[in-house]
């Protein structure tokens, strides 16, 4: 396979579940794809150049930084963004729910990144040793919250969801 | 308002290359060679170009090869351990071969990057990136491995010792690449250490040492690569000791000795000079310690 520059070339990518055809040249980085091409703006861009965090997404299971990966690189890949969180109804995910409750957040800027991180370990996190659980968020940059809110919200999610489903 | 044109972080146009096997690989770079980069994770290779710090006309990404292990497997009479152009650091961190095979890499990669980048970067890459603050190619140097390279016109092997020529600069031609890392089977007795000054956690280390301690006879051999100091990794021995010795002061004076004959620290933003040979020092004498008196890890 070979892609001139400029050249535009269809791509399939399954984004929460979705498959969409995507004309796209090689170039263009999976944050800029999710954002322009699908409208996908839940997925926020800082530095790009992978030291932010900000634009953390889930890719075959694993989170990753969008703005480190051409979409071109992807066809047939699973992408999982922060737009997959919230039911339709928009009944906050647990994980959401958490850094409500513990103020994981304030400006919100840094947020997507810190749940699409969190999200394949909150599970965990309760029986997770303090420090492993804060080496596992620290490649997220977070201006605001001072990061003791983001870590109790990851810690708590899990909780928050047995206690949802007890519920139900 | 828009962002003025220049300011704007995106890559620069490349042409685009997938091939699937290796050999397709060898004879796009010799066709293309130096205006070539060679794409496996792309955690080093895409925040270069992001940054617009190089514009290779062409971009070829080994993502597509066909029929590559994920994986490190042990391979060949002598048991290597062996990486793949595809093995990704998440992989490695998680492996048992390489906890049972090479334990001080399973440690080192403790240290390396963040989970999202961990789960894209790749061990071969890292190798190839020869950023002199990373933890493994001191790793690869301190446990005599090897890299396989190959090009168009064939396939040699060289001592990782002899990969390195500077900061990001590797001995290989524009046309060759490297399509496998080797690491040799340890001995069972031998013992490791690594150990690293960052300032946030997995970041690049201002200064780091990883140490092998092997018995032979009755004294201990010791083996240190040093990383974030100097401009390539190298290995040294010190002189043979006792248990004794190490826990004593013989240990702190053989130590100052090589960072002052061996080392040459230099000076930027993170770290003077002075403090980095500081680190080496106490860094050292610290993995050989810990290595020493550490449980044999495969026993």
């Amino acid at each position: 396979m070979r892609v001139s520059p400029g050249e535009q070339v269809t791509v399939k990518l399954s984004v929460n579940g979705i498959v969409h055809d995507v004309a796209v040249e090689s170039r263009w980085l999976l944050s800029d794809v999710l954002r322009h091409q699908l409208g996908l703006t839940g997925t926020h861009v800082g530095c790009e150049n992978g030291a932010c965090g900000c634009c953390t997404v889930i890719v075959s299971g694993q989170p990753a930084r969008a703005c480190l990966l051409f979409a071109i690189q992807l066809e047939g890949a699973e992408i999982e963004t922060v737009e997959s969180l919230a039911a339709p109804d928009g009944e906050l995910h647990p994980l959401q729910e958490s850094f409500r409750r513990h103020h994981g957040l304030q400006c919100g800027f840094c947020t997507p990144g810190q749940l699409m991180n969190a999200k394949p370990l909150y599970r965990q996190a309760p029986e997770m040793p303090d420090c492993e659980l804060r080496s596992a968020l620290s490649g997220m940059i977070c201006r605001c919250t001072g990061y003791q809110g983001i870590v109790d919200a990851v810690r708590d999610a899990a909780r928050i969801e047995d206690e949802r489903e007890d519920a139900k | 308002m828009p962002a003025p044109k220049d300011a704007i972080v995106k890559p620069p146009p490349f042409t685009y290359h997938r091939p699937a096997t290796r050999f397709e690989v060898d004879e796009l770079l010799g066709e293309y060679g130096a205006d070539a980069k060679l794409l496996a994770g792309g955690q080093s290779l895409v925040p270069m170009l992001n940054m617009r710090q190089m514009s290779p006309a062409h971009v070829i990404d080994l993502g597509g090869l066909v029929g590559e292990p994920s994986v490190p497997v042990w391979r060949g009479a002598e048991s290597t351990l062996w990486f793949g152009p595809l093995v990704r650091h998440v992989a490695v961190e998680k492996s048992r071969a390489v906890l049972e095979g090479a334990p001080l890499l399973s440690k080192a990669m403790d240290m390396v990057a963040h989970p999202p980048v961990r789960s894209r970067g790749t061990f071969v890459g890292a190798i190839a990136h020869a950023d002199p603050a990373s933890e493994l190619p001191a790793v690869l140097v301190l446990l005599g491995g090897q890299v396989r390279v190959r090009s168009h016109n064939g396939i040699r092997t060289l001592a990782g010792q002899e990969l390195y020529a500077g900061p990001f600069e590797l001995t290989i031609a524009a046309d060759e690449w490297i399509d496998e890392v080797r690491l040799p089977p340890g001995r069972r007795s031998d013992r490791f250490a690594i150990e690293e000054f960052t300032r946030r956690d997995a970041d690049f280390a201002v200064c780091g040492v990883a140490a092998t301690v092997r018995e032979v006879g009755d004294v201990l051999v010791t083996a240190l690569a040093f990383f974030g100091v100097g401009a390539t990794p190298r290995r040294f021995e010190l002189s043979a000791m006792s248990s004794d010795d190490i826990t004593g002061g013989q240990l702190d004076l053989a130590v100052r000795e090589l960072v002052a004959a061996r080392l040459e620290p230099h000076d930027d933003i993170h770290a003077t000079a002075a403090f980095r040979r500081h680190l080496a020092e106490r860094l050292a004498v610290r993995a050989v310690r810990r290595a020493a008196t550490s449980e044999r890890s495969t026993e």
